[in-house]
């Protein structure tokens, strides 16, 4: 018995070993990628315990002291620890449920234009602002909320006898504006996944409904959007794993990280980058803090998000 | 019925029209405005029917900021073309073994890379690793290193090679004695252009868009792409803004461009990618289906 379990394991090693003779080829066509995997990405998760430490430039990583649990006490003794946190989730809660509406009813109405060309040509146009950087956008907004000349202080608050607003000093109006650039944004390219998805849909169904005489409305709610559920429900999920990672681009580049607004706009990305450069030892620990305490966040509900999609469909799970 | 029917597709037509002339009003805007004359701007505000139309503002960008839009240039194309190709490169290098159902770790290798998806260092630890161990700081490669590999992309080209290349074609070329790299680069990738044409349009735009790179590592103006250019121009207005009345902050207001020549600005950087994306789209819708599919 024991001999042979002994040379199930021998096999088992020359097996292993030919696998790394026979595909050798192949292990080396994985070496760059790995490369760059090792360098961007794990290098980094171990660089994590900077979070732990009193992070010195001049020592690196490795040799800057440590200093136990002090950069958290430093950050979650600050309002801010809250205000970012509380953004964050908001922003990403309000996205992914209104996205959800207008994405979907976006794709069931360009399904439902009669005329090709028109539809085709309603998308177009409405996936171009995705192709735009952020910094572009960031421009756009300029011109409508610009103090002395924008759009809406010269053209459109005249309009109902409003006095004009300081836009970039002003932090209400911000969760709206950054909603509106957010939609709009990606309106046409969050839909591309549902419109697909429509268009994988059997015609004999709608063609029997039809026949049955049930209208366009009918038919929509009881054959696309049912239908449409597998996906929705599977994006609603991979979206709530995220709901710790905010747009860096949306919430730096559009309010111009003006100082004013942090109280509606600051999430935790854009946190963690004010505090990296402003450079001091202190910001620089509760910065490293924060972006520890986004990561495993983060992590732990990406890893929920997917058991749960395992459990309703096990073809869609990540791993 | 019929007539319901029609006012179902005017309705329909009518608000879908609204919809996509809401996407791009914004952008149009911004054309008015970098043709519009400066005094107009400064005596009307930004309007969609100007009173007085001109070049100038495009005019004074050739004139005044030739060699720093020309260098910003230059950067943006060279770090798109080289990261382009060398992203897809590793890309496709990394995603066709695991697309090979005779190789035995393929999954090990694919969870190495999605795991970074999931979990990630941070934003900090990150930075530390790329300026102080990799000492990318006020290099050109901090533009292009740290965005060759996407696990993500490796998703869609691994489905698309598994997809669409017949196992059969392969074993059969190793009958013929081709060893892997000719596999690879004869067969599987000449067999899968519409696969490869995506990853790479992803990579162009996210080159030609990028920005955050250049935030994080760049300080030297002669590696300023064009994104980042221009956003170094707006804080630059911003911060003049708002210490307004500073006496010599007034002294260089002069070298600050004006409304249109922001607006002008603005569309030297994303008019080359406004002018051919429709062109383009098609790959774009197949990427993220393939990968919505088996995301």
């Amino acid at each position: 018995m024991k001999i042979n379990i002994r040379t199930q394991a021998a096999v088992k090693n020359k097996l292993r070993f030919s696998e790394l003779k026979k595909n050798f080829s192949l292990f080396t066509m994985l070496i760059p990628g790995l490369i760059h995997l090792i360098l961007f990405a794990y290098l980094p998760m171990f660089g994590i315990i900077i979070a732990f430490k009193k992070i010195n430039f001049g020592l690196g990583i490795l040799k800057s002291p440590w200093v136990g649990l002090a950069n958290f006490k430093f950050l979650f003794n600050t309002s801010d620890a809250w205000i970012i946190t509380r953004n964050t989730v908001l922003y990403n809660v309000l996205f992914i449920a209104l996205g959800l509406v207008l994405h979907v009813f976006v794709a069931i109405g360009l399904n439902e234009l009669k005329y090709k060309i028109v539809s085709k040509t309603c998308q177009t146009l409405m996936i171009m602002p995705h192709f735009l950087s952020m910094v572009v956008i960031s421009y756009i907004a300029f011109a409508f909320f610009s103090n002395e000349t924008g759009f809406l202080n010269r053209k459109i608050l005249p309009m109902f006898d409003i006095e004009p607003i300081d836009w970039y000093v002003t932090s209400g109006p911000w969760p709206y504006i950054l909603s509106i650039v957010h939609f709009w944004q990606g309106l046409g390219y969050g839909s591309i996944v549902y419109l697909a998805s429509i268009a994988g849909i059997d015609r004999n169904l709608y063609e029997a409904a039809e026949i049955d005489g049930a209208n366009k409305w009918k038919q929509i709610i009881n054959i696309t959007i049912p239908c449409l559920k597998p996906v929705i429900i599977i994006m609603l999920i991979l979206a709530v794993g995220k709901i710790f990672n905010a747009d860096f681009g949306l919430f730096y580049q559009v309010p111009q990280n003006s100082g004013a607004l942090y109280s509606t706009t600051s999430v935790i990305n854009t946190y963690v980058f004010n505090m990296m450069k402003s450079g001091s030892a202190n910001s620089l620990g509760m910065s490293s803090a924060a972006a520890f305490y986004q990561s495993i966040v983060g992590f732990i509900l990406v890893v929920i998000a997917n058991a749960v999609v395992h459990k309703i469909d096990p073809e869609r799970a990540m791993f | 019925m019929t007539a319901k029917k029609n006012i179902f597709q005017i309705v329909m037509n009518g608000l879908f029209i609204l919809l996509a002339f809401l996407c791009v009003i914004p952008v149009i805007l911004v054309v008015i405005t970098s043709l519009t004359e400066q005094s107009t701007l400064t005596n009307n505000g930004y309007s969609f029917f100007p009173q007085q139309w001109s070049f100038e503002a495009y005019r004074y960008i050739w004139s005044s900021a030739k060699h720093t839009i020309l260098n910003a240039y230059v950067v943006t194309i060279f770090t798109t073309v080289s990261g382009t190709v060398m992203g897809v490169l590793i890309v496709a290098l990394y995603a066709y073994p695991l697309s090979r159902n005779d190789f035995k770790y393929r999954n090990l290798f694919a969870f190495f890379s999605f795991f970074t998806m999931l979990f990630s260092g941070g934003m900090v630890s990150w930075y530390m690793i790329c300026a102080n161990v990799l000492r990318l700081s006020n290099t050109i490669w901090a533009l292009i290193l740290p965005s060759v590999m996407n696990s993500w992309y490796v998703v869609i080209l691994r489905t698309f090679f598994a997809t669409s290349i017949p196992a059969e074609l392969i074993d059969s070329a190793k009958i013929d004695g081709a060893n892997e790299y000719t596999i690879l680069f004869k067969v599987v990738l000449p067999l899968s252009l519409p696969g490869i044409a995506t990853i790479a349009l992803f990579f162009t735009l996210s080159f030609w868009n990028d920005w955050y790179n250049s935030l994080m590592f760049i300080t030297n103006e002669k590696l300023r792409n064009l994104q980042f250019l221009l956003q170094s121009m707006l804080s630059k207005i911003q911060m003049l803004n708002e210490a307004d009345g500073n006496a010599y902050i007034t002294e260089s207001l002069a070298n600050v461009p004006t409304d249109n020549v922001r607006m002008a600005l603005c569309m030297v950087a994303a008019g080359p990618i406004l002018v051919v994306y429709p062109f383009f789209q098609k790959y774009f819708i197949q990427g993220l289906t393939v990968g919505a599919v088996k995301g």
